[in-house]
């Protein structure tokens, strides 16, 4: 989207870069960017998630420098880190609490991004980049958490690969093939230190992708109406959008800091402090809160197959998102209906983080006591059955037939209307 | 260049022959190349050396279960007690999920008698690989999966839970009537 005049080298030597080396420019370009005038605090996490993950690829080169890949080593280095070297202290709960302020982040983005319809045409490339930088942080993180070789670490890292034992005829090579062996043990670790490195780069080069889907349409906003006059209804993102999403980042950075100093552990799991052994299991078993949703659908399955399929499929869906969504309204601001179908999308996402994160007999209410004297009624089981099938019906049934029945109420002719609107209203 | 895509697709050139060779002979290079790229991640050469571990089962009382490594993998060697062992006869075979009796379960010595106090399995789960709890545990007095809920009898026989499986037997034979060979 263009519509500002562009970068216009004044002194000698910008002229001179500027024919040989345009990277003055490409920075003008990315940043005097016209961005709509009515972009709420919602639109901030894509900066905060980037800064986040410079946080990430930062402190994660600090921490290889001083960890040791080693099933013998490893879980004491994490150690070492901690104890003895300087600000180790701040930078290993910076980097593994920094894993769950990122999914945090990159969750409100997506619910964002699914409320105001920004995977609508033309967005649909930029939409599905994010799903694929989405994934790849999930396999980031996965790996990331075996590394401090806990109880967790080696049980959350065989039940995850055992996933991959699912698939008919080549399951147990391809589990094998994985291990480096014929469980999860040295190779595995190894691999997976390698991958957790350098996927974060692989990260980085998407998101300049996503940057750059970005800056092709340019940003959708909290009406979903197109721009239509550049000058009344954008702004360019310096300053008006580096001062607000900085604002933003620095409010997050304040909750990041208060997990970071004052409660390093309290996203983690206390039997990760037990060092890995291959012949006990932990009694329960959870994945780290950002993939309880996931992991409750796995369970909500009485089938192997059937429940690998399941998991995976909820983020499948996500890629054909913008196809299944048939109303040409973006914003679900004028979807009366839509809006509510979303708001219980959100609570069943939420509600399949609480199943995963129970034991799947454990009682949500009773409702009788058996003749052992044990208490029956609605399990975790059921919640997660229940919750995991409004999650497909919401993509699959839901948003494609809202989108011939509903009828949207009126929309501002444009975003300059609508801002101006709005302030006549609080006046 | 035009002139030369026009006329190559009614008569096909010399050039066009190079073109497809050289795309050809790229394309399988690049597949050869990227094999051992790919089959680096499977099991090493000293992995692979299948160790074989000897165990002695004439210390393991009646009702008790060790865990022994084949592998790097736990196994469980249980000492079954005669309740055990008439519960596993006692099933109908057809009703189960992986169908197997429990002589199917067990492996006979080398008089070709079956042991069936002795019952070794690995110890792995078939649904994700946990370790199941064993002593009796699960509502069919064998093993109970803690992480996802699935029950074992005292065959280890999958009887209820989300695994399709049965606890897999590691290949083992009988040395002595007590002393046996994993793997």
């Amino acid at each position: 989207m263009s519509g500002y005049p562009g970068y216009d080298p004044k002194s000698g030597f910008e002229k001179w870069l500027d024919a040989r080396l345009p990277i003055v420019r490409l920075g003008y370009d990315t940043f005097i960017f016209p961005t709509p005038r009515n972009l709420n605090y919602w639109w901030t996490f894509g900066a905060i998630l980037a800064v986040i993950l410079m946080s990430q690829i930062i402190t994660g080169i600090i921490l290889a420098m001083h960890y040791v890949p080693h099933v013998s080593m490893a879980y004491d280095s994490v150690q070492h880190i901690n104890r003895d070297i300087r600000f180790g202290w701040m930078l290993q709960p910076m980097h593994a609490t920094g894993a769950s302020m990122m999914f945090l982040a990159v969750y409100i983005h997506m619910f964002r991004g699914i409320y105001y319809g920004s995977y609508k045409s033309p967005r649909e490339v930029l939409w599905i980049v994010g799903v694929v930088i989405y994934l790849l942080m999930m396999a980031t993180g996965f790996m990331g958490y075996v590394l401090p070789w806990g109880q967790m670490s080696f049980w959350g890292a065989t039940v995850i690969t055992n996933l991959f034992s699912a698939i008919p005829l080549v399951g147990e090579s391809v589990t094998s093939w994985l291990w480096g062996g014929f469980s999860v043990d040295n190779p595995t670790l190894q691999r997976f230190f390698s991958l957790h490195f350098v996927l974060p780069f692989a990260i980085l080069g998407l998101v300049i992708l996503h940057v750059w889907a970005l800056h092709v349409p340019g940003n959708n906003n909290p009406t979903g109406v197109s721009v239509k006059n550049v000058d009344k209804d954008t702004l360019p993102f310096h300053p008006y959008y580096t001062v607000k999403d900085g604002f933003a980042i620095v409010v997050f950075l304040m909750v990041f800091a208060t997990f970071v100093f004052f409660m390093p552990d309290a996203l983690g799991h206390p039997d990760n402090y037990i060092r890995a052994n291959p012949v006990v299991t932990p009694v329960h078993i959870v994945p780290e809160w950002y993939y309880l949703p996931f992991y409750a659908m796995l369970r909500a399955v009485p089938d192997k197959l059937g429940g690998v399929i399941v998991m995976f499929g909820a983020i499948a869906v996500l890629f054909v998102l913008p196809w299944l969504d048939t109303s040409k309204v973006r914003s679900m601001r004028y979807r009366p209906l839509a809006k509510l179908f979303f708001l219980i999308f959100v609570l069943v996402c939420i509600g399949l983080g609480w199943a995963g994160a129970k034991s799947p007999t454990d009682l949500v209410f009773a409702t009788a006591v058996d003749e052992h004297g044990v208490a029956t009624g609605f399990s975790f089981l059921w919640l997660a059955r229940i919750l995991t099938l409004y999650y497909y019906a919401f993509f699959l049934v839901i948003l494609p037939v809202l989108g011939l029945v509903e009828k949207p109420k009126a929309r501002p002719e444009s975003i300059e209307k609508s801002v101006l609107k709005s302030n006549a209203g609080e006046a | 260049m035009a002139e030369t895509v026009s006329t190559s697709a009614q008569d096909p050139s010399r050039r066009d022959f190079i073109y497809i060779a050289t795309g050809a002979a790229g394309a399988v290079g690049a597949g050869l190349f990227v094999w051992p790229l790919i089959d680096q991640m499977n099991p090493a050469a000293d992995t692979q050396a299948l160790s074989t571990t000897e165990l002695d089962m004439s210390g393991i009382e009646e009702g008790q279960q060790i865990i022994a490594k084949w592998q790097g993998k736990p196994v469980f060697i249980r000492h079954r007690t005669q309740k055990e062992i008439d519960e596993a006869r006692a099933v109908d075979v057809a009703t189960l999920k992986d169908p197997q009796t429990d002589e199917q379960r067990l492996v006979p010595n080398k008089d070709g008698k079956y042991e069936p106090q002795y019952l070794i399995m690995l110890a792995n789960c078939t649904h994700l690989g946990c370790v199941p709890i064993g002593d009796g545990a699960g509502d069919y007095d064998g093993w109970f999966c803690p992480c996802h809920g699935s029950h074992y009898d005292s065959a280890g026989r999958i009887r209820k839970g989300p695994a399709p499986k049965n606890l897999y037997l590691p290949p083992y034979q009988y040395l002595t009537d007590t002393l046996i060979k994993i793997g």
